[in-house]
């Protein structure tokens, strides 16, 4: 039985989740994931998160840099790295990034430096926001495993 | 969980244990997907790359029932990727995307996609994937029992499938003009009879181009390379008993035309940029146009791709072996309507016997912008800046045969189903033209899935005597719609109705054309209706052809503006008792007047419109034909009919529906 440590941090978890879906940072995605992730592969979750930080974070800075170029004229690859950052934000249910890419993508359609940077800029908020809460997240996930000790296998 | 090979061999526990390729060059995305997909219990393998992909699957051919790519990829581009699966492998391929952009869905679907679906990717998305294995599957089974089956010995004379996508297309082209070369030789090998076992029984006796055969077909050509492929070196090379150099020069044709509409209009580009122009060609059209016609449609291509316009999204329209009806006409092809790149197709129906299974020639003009239109008629400048694409989707089943104008004889070549999912791709092409506004199209809804009931029953195109010449061109480019203007009674006039066909002819009238002009479909008895639907054609109007068809003006200046007229319209609408015969729902409009045909829908939807005399008669059967059309087609409807029910949404309204089915309950 778990102990109240671990009721607590549950608790703690299931609020945390509840404010970020309402906040539509993230989506029903999210909890497909979560069901996704069973016996059989038990840190799925956190492993597809990790993943995908990695590679949302060379993508940041692909974007960044291409932005940042001073003859900048590469939509269509800055079009590309999007394109794969909303597919990778919305596989998880990421909603708000994916939204920001969405208008990001429509910024470069229109070949709008300047509101390219504006997205850009709200997209590594979002994203940083994002990232910061899934911390928190699964460092409550984590503790909540270790306080229910005998249950649940040793997370890490 | 079942074994290795094919699924259908413990049905009740497909789906589960169906084995799925999943590429995808993201990880987070691939990693859901395979999460997902060991979910639903298939039987998953991953890759990030394409090239992985295209090696896992040559490798172990028949290790995979599904194929699920992304569409952007560093290595490949998932549309090349696509193409290359279809065309080697003949497995079904559902492409995935961040980027739901209709145009992209249009360009999956053209290339031959299964399916596409958006990230992020479902659950129950998946859950639903297996259908397309099954699809495939069915029409392969379907083929097989139909018809003798051609066995071939399993080893494969030669496994050139290194060749990548990027020779497929070079290759195509050569071998388009090969066969234009080998046209002579094959006239005399006109006869087509390839029916193993039964060839008394059998007029036409069918080639099932099973899968295997299929794969032999393929290593042969890639072994040859493209300008070497020749149908009697392939024949040579796949060391088929009892296949004809006939069969294999159809199922060369219809390889290319149908498994990749877009390698077909490369090739055809490619060819048409050699060639002269179409023009020149129509002025030589008879004489080549004959020898194409012997061959199987190759030299038609040439033609074709006179206007060399071949734009891979402009490619749509390819006869398939589905379009073609069986036209009594003997000379159902018009040579000399042909302006740029009309292709003709004929397609004998794999089922039908009928002795005068005429070849329904689909001619698709490939127009300049690429856009392929029919210019039947000698309006070949016309139809050069005809937008009208039609396109023509064959039935996968039957491969299309090029007529031969001077041969009377039918050329029928059944077509083995081996690209049941190039019936799908060829339905979804079908939908495509319909939503993408920038050509007019002329489409042909064959989804002659049935072989046996559909027969291609009609032949859009064409050919039908003669009258194609002269109003092909106009007819077909400017669309249906302007067959609406026609009084339904010079519609018919001009049509060839026969009085057994069900489908009557469908006068295709171009707006140039003084008189409609009149395709004549096919005419089975049973449901040649059907079949209508099922194929619909679906013409695309011109907008310049549409001028001379008063009621049209408005339509025309609507539709001027987008390229495409994508209305299909048998018959004069008018009056007429217009025969809906668009296989989908989405896709018959029936006009019954022009005021009718909204100019913007007509833009984007392609409808068949059938006037036919007989239509009345058979207004209920296609009504009830189209719903419970079963026969083959009806599959290759399902997956097509979502395509084109969820696009078309956007073109049809309500409103136009309704008002459609009051008119034919």
């Amino acid at each position: 039985m778990l102990g109240l440590g671990a009721d607590l941090l549950w608790a703690d978890m299931n609020r945390l989740l509840a404010f970020l879906f309402h906040q539509g940072v993230l989506d029903e995605q999210f909890l497909q994931l979560q069901q996704l992730q069973d016996e059989t592969s038990p840190n799925f979750v956190s492993e597809v998160v990790n993943i995908y930080f990695h590679e949302s974070e060379k993508l940041l800075t692909n974007l960044r840099a291409l932005l940042m170029e001073r003859e900048f004229s590469d939509y269509k690859k800055m079009g590309i790295h999007l394109n794969q950052f909303m597919g990778s934000s919305s596989s998880i249910g990421a909603k708000r990034v994916r939204n920001v890419c969405v208008a990001f993508r429509a910024a470069t359609q229109q070949n709008n430096r300047a509101g390219c940077l504006r997205a850009l800029e709200m997209l590594e908020h979002e994203y940083c926001y994002l990232k910061n809460k899934l911390h928190e997240l699964f460092q409550i996930e984590q503790q909540r495993a270790l306080a229910a000790g005998v249950r649940y296998p040793a997370q890490n | 969980m079942t074994v290795d090979n094919r699924m259908n061999d413990s049905p009740d526990d497909f789906p589960v244990g169906m084995r799925v390729l999943a590429v995808d060059d993201d990880p987070t995305c691939l990693l859901v997907l395979e999460t997902l997909l060991r979910r639903c219990q298939y039987h998953v393998t991953t890759t990030n790359q394409a090239i992985t992909a295209l090696a896992l699957l040559r490798e172990h051919k028949d290790k995979f029932d599904l194929v699920i790519s992304d569409v952007h990829m560093p290595d490949m581009d998932g549309f090349k990727l696509l193409e290359l699966v279809g065309l080697e492998m003949d497995l079904p391929v559902i492409m995935l995307s961040a980027n739901g952009d209709t145009k992209l869905v249009m360009k999956g679907i053209a290339h031959g996609a299964c399916d596409y679906l958006l990230k992020p990717v479902r659950m129950e998305e998946l859950k639903n994937i297996w259908q397309h294995v099954i699809r495939r599957k069915k029409f392969d089974s379907k083929e097989k029992k139909k018809t003798s089956n051609l066995d071939k010995p399993t080893s494969d004379s030669g496994n050139g499938l290194g060749s990548s996508g990027a020779g497929n297309s070079e290759q195509n082209e050569k071998l388009t003009k090969k066969r234009k070369d080998q046209d002579e030789d094959e006239d005399e090998e006109q006869e087509n009879d390839q029916d193993n076992e039964d060839p008394s029984t059998q007029k036409k006796p069918r080639v099932v181009w099973s899968v295997e055969l299929h794969r032999k077909f393929v290593a042969a050509v890639n072994q040859l390379g493209i300008d070497k492929a020749v149908p009697k070196k392939i024949l040579d090379l796949m060391n088929v008993e009892k296949l004809t150099r006939e069969n294999v020069a159809s199922h060369l044709q219809a390889f290319f035309l149908f498994s990749s509409p877009l390698l077909y209009l490369k090739r055809i580009s490619c060819v048409a940029n050699q060639q002269a122009n179409m023009v020149a060609a129509l002025g030589g059209a008879d004489a080549s146009y004959l020898r194409m016609s012997s061959v199987s449609g190759v030299g038609h291509l040439q033609t074709l791709s006179g206007s060399g316009q071949l734009q891979n999204n402009g490619f749509r329209s390819f006869p398939s072996s589905g379009i073609i009806n069986r036209l009594n006409t003997p000379a159902g092809l018009n040579v000399h309507g042909f302006p740029s790149g009309v292709l003709q197709l004929s397609q004998s129906q794999n089922l039908n016997h009928n002795d005068h299974l005429k070849f329904q020639s689909a001619m698709v003009p490939v127009n300049q912008n690429g856009i392929q239109g029919m210019p039947m008629s000698v309006g070949l400048d016309q139809l050069q800046n005809n937008k009208g694409v039609i396109s023509v989707h064959f039935d996968a089943k039957t491969f299309p045969i090029l007529n031969k104008l001077s041969d009377p004889r039918p050329k029928v070549t059944t077509s083995g189903s081996h690209t049941p999912d190039l019936g799908i791709s060829n339905n979804a092409l079908m939908v495509e033209p319909r939503l993408q506004g920038t050509q007019g199209s002329v489409r042909y809804e064959t989804l002659s899935s049935s072989p046996a009931s559909q027969n291609s029953e009609f032949s859009l195109s064409m050919l039908d005597q003669g009258r194609y010449s002269d109003n092909w061109s106009s007819a077909v480019q400017p669309s249906v719609i302007q067959t609406n203007s026609y009084p339904p009674s010079e519609c018919f006039r001009r049509t060839n109705i026969r009085p057994t066909d069900n489908m009557a002819s469908v006068p295709l009238q171009g707006g140039n054309l003084s008189g409609p002009s009149i395709t004549s479909l096919s005419r089975q008895p049973h449901d040649s209706i059907t079949d209508m639907h099922s194929e619909g054609v679906i013409f695309t109007n011109r907008p310049g052809l549409l001028s001379s068809n008063a009621p049209f003006q408005g339509w025309d200046d609507h539709s001027q503006d987008a390229t495409h007229h994508s209305n299909i319209m048998f018959g004069s609408i008018n009056s007429l008792n217009p025969v809906n015969g668009a296989a989908t729902d989405s896709n018959l409009h029936r006009n019954l007047d022009f005021s009718y045909c909204d100019p913007l829908q007509m833009k984007h939807d392609g409808f068949v419109e059938l006037t036919e005399e007989t239509s009345l008669k058979h207004q209920g059967n296609i009504m009830n034909q189209q719903k419970s059309q079963q026969s083959g087609f009806s599959n290759n409807l399902g997956s097509l009919e979502d395509l084109v029910s969820s696009m078309m949404k956007q073109v049809i309204t309500f409103t136009q529906y309704t008002y459609i089915l009051k008119f034919f309950p």
